[in-house]
């Protein structure tokens, strides 16, 4: 069992959300988040507030965690990677972060393990 | 702009002075202080003028009111390009209205009557001191009449949120005003419009159930049917980002529509009164009705179903406010409800995505509300209009009026705006890209975002 957890550009969250699905990958857990990256120099993260360009120092960011069996992983890592990237080379489309999970319990049930995922 | 048979006397008057006006016209440059001399014996009505200025403020006021009804309605990444859509309109159409709009609307006909056309009204710059004959400035005239000539386009988008390109967006109100708004309004409320001649008495459209609020449903209809839906529409849950957003709109709406309503009388008094009233009562039929029907077939009175409610009863005594009373206002009132909710079952077995039921609301109940309204039209209207037809005026005659003003505001809108939708989509693009639909309107339009403070930065 492992967590994948990914750190993606907002804009891409519905593409991202959709490739996972379309892999098999459905039970995942989104959130908003903001936070620093290599981010100085990233046109995308720049707002416009009457007419000024503003760089904030702290950039929004959608945060999404997949727990999953071991065969499920890199299927969910492809996924991922097909879809959140904004193509020619800028940066900022995110990162993906993989650690395993100790113990996974479903409440309702009690079942533990791997059936629990 | 006004049914009822004393101000509709009253304004008959107002072109003569108009018509004084004009006849410095063939000079288009005629000085103002010309025209000052020949009409500054029309004194100033301080009484109505004051409460057609709150009224024009008043509906001023429905815009950002409908923002924040529509915006609070669709997904977060969507809220600012859906507010952007009202806020867009009192800009352009505030200019569109000034330099020609006044004059198509009010003008004098051209065309064989398809709109009216004024040089005097070009840029306004022939009313600098002129007083009608229902003792305002006519400026203020003017800028009432603009306040409605905005909101309209503004309740379309509701129909194609969440889908469409700003630029897009921008050049379809701008010709939607001039080729659907223009000349409806001129046919319905201006001396010579063929719809304000009809029958006996007119066609009854006090505040604008045909040309407000059967045009736009019917035109977001047509686009919405054009455009085809959002992705993923039905099959994906789009739930409102933000109710307590479209609540305070739609209370934004209820209050400026008392100016919408009460204002079109174009008077302070009796007439005023009795609009004032019957929009009150109507809105808070609809309220009721909505909250019973939902509460029987759900279990549950919701917040939207409310304001569906709200917004149903307003649209429904639009075109009726100036003739019916309080009874009748609360049986138009709850059966539009009742109508618009049966109505919403309809659109969800056809499959159609009206995101914001611009259609489902105002072209559904501005559609019964001119036509039903027959059945509850005060004793002294019935009185009045028998005299003017030379003795005898049934309800049925009447109805046949009706229905010949709904008809044609469907057919004109559907055709017209129909072409408009095409035109705007071949030329500068109507529909928003694939991509650019997943990642939201405010990022991809507008560069911004609506909730920065749910983020940390």
């Amino acid at each position: 069992m492992q967590l994948i957890t990914a750190i993606i550009q907002p804009d891409k969250l519905d593409d991202v959300r959709e490739e996972l699905v379309a892999a098999g990958i459905t039970r995942i857990t989104t959130s908003r988040v903001t936070g620093h990256g290599q981010h100085q120099d990233h046109l995308d993260s720049e707002r416009l507030y009457r007419g000024q360009k503003v760089m904030p120092n702290l950039i929004p960011k959608v945060r999404i965690d997949i727990a999953c069996n071991d065969e499920f992983v890199d299927i969910a890592i492809d996924a991922i990677l097909r879809s959140a990237k904004h193509g020619e080379g800028r940066i900022g489309d995110g990162k993906i972060f993989v650690t395993d999970i100790k113990r996974c319990i479903r409440i309702r049930t009690e079942e533990s393990g791997c059936e629990a995922i | 702009m006004n049914c009822n048979i004393e101000s509709r006397r009253r304004s008959r008057l107002y072109p003569v002075i108009a018509g004084v006006g004009a006849g410095f016209l063939s000079l288009l440059f005629a000085s103002g202080s010309l025209c000052a001399a020949e009409t500054a014996q029309v004194a100033v009505d301080t009484g109505t003028t004051a409460w057609m200025l709150t009224s024009t403020a008043l509906v001023l006021l429905m815009v950002p009111g409908l923002a924040m009804f529509y915006g609070g309605l669709v997904r977060t990444k969507n809220v600012l390009g859906t507010m952007m859509h009202s806020f867009a309109a009192m800009g352009i159409i505030g200019v569109l209205w000034v330099v020609l709009g006044y004059s198509m609307a009010f003008g004098k006909n051209v065309f064989g009557g398809w709109c009216g056309w004024n040089p005097d009204y070009f840029f306004l710059k022939g009313i600098d001191t002129v007083i009608t004959s229902a003792g305002i400035p006519e400026y203020v005239f003017a800028m009432f009449q603009g306040k409605f000539a905005i909101i309209t386009p503004a309740l379309i988008a509701g129909a194609f949120a969440e889908r469409v390109s700003f630029r897009g967006y921008c050049l379809y109100i701008a010709l939607w005003s001039i080729f659907v708004y223009n000349p409806l309004c001129h046919w319905v409320w201006a001396e010579g419009g063929w719809i304000f001649n009809l029958g006996a008495s007119g066609a009854i459209d006090f505040a604008g159930g045909t040309v407000v609020h059967i045009s736009a449903g019917i035109s977001g209809l047509v686009a919405a049917l054009y455009l085809g839906s959002r992705r993923d529409y039905p099959s994906t849950a789009m739930h409102p980002n933000n109710l307590v957003m479209t609540l305070m709109g739609a209370g934004l709406l209820w209050v400026g529509w008392f100016g919408f309503n009460a204002g079109s009388a174009v008077s302070s008094g009796l007439a005023t009164a009795q609009a004032l009233t019957a929009t009150q009562v109507a809105a808070a039929a609809g309220a009721t009705a909505w909250l019973i029907i939902e509460a029987i077939h759900l279990g549950k009175a919701t917040t939207l179903g409310i304001v569906s409610g709200i917004l149903a009863g307003l649209v429904v005594i639009t075109p009726a406010a100036g003739v019916v009373k309080p009874a009748g206002a609360i049986a138009l009132g709850m059966s539009a409800s009742l109508v618009c909710y049966l109505g919403l079952f309809i659109k969800e077995k056809l499959g159609y995505d009206d995101s914001l039921d611009a259609f489902g609301i105002h072209g559904v109940a501005g559609i019964f509300g001119a036509l039903a309204l027959v059945l509850f039209i005060r004793q002294g209207w019935w009185q009045e209009a028998a005299s003017a037809a030379g003795g005898h005026w049934s309800l049925l005659q009447q109805f046949v009026v009706q229905f010949k003003a709904v008809a044609a505001t469907i057919v004109y809108s559907v055709v017209v705006s129909g072409l408009i939708v095409i035109v705007v989509e071949k030329t500068v693009g109507f529909r928003m890209k694939e991509s650019a639909e997943k990642s939201g309107m405010d990022h991809t339009l507008h560069g911004e975002h609506g909730y920065g403070l749910i983020n940390l930065n």
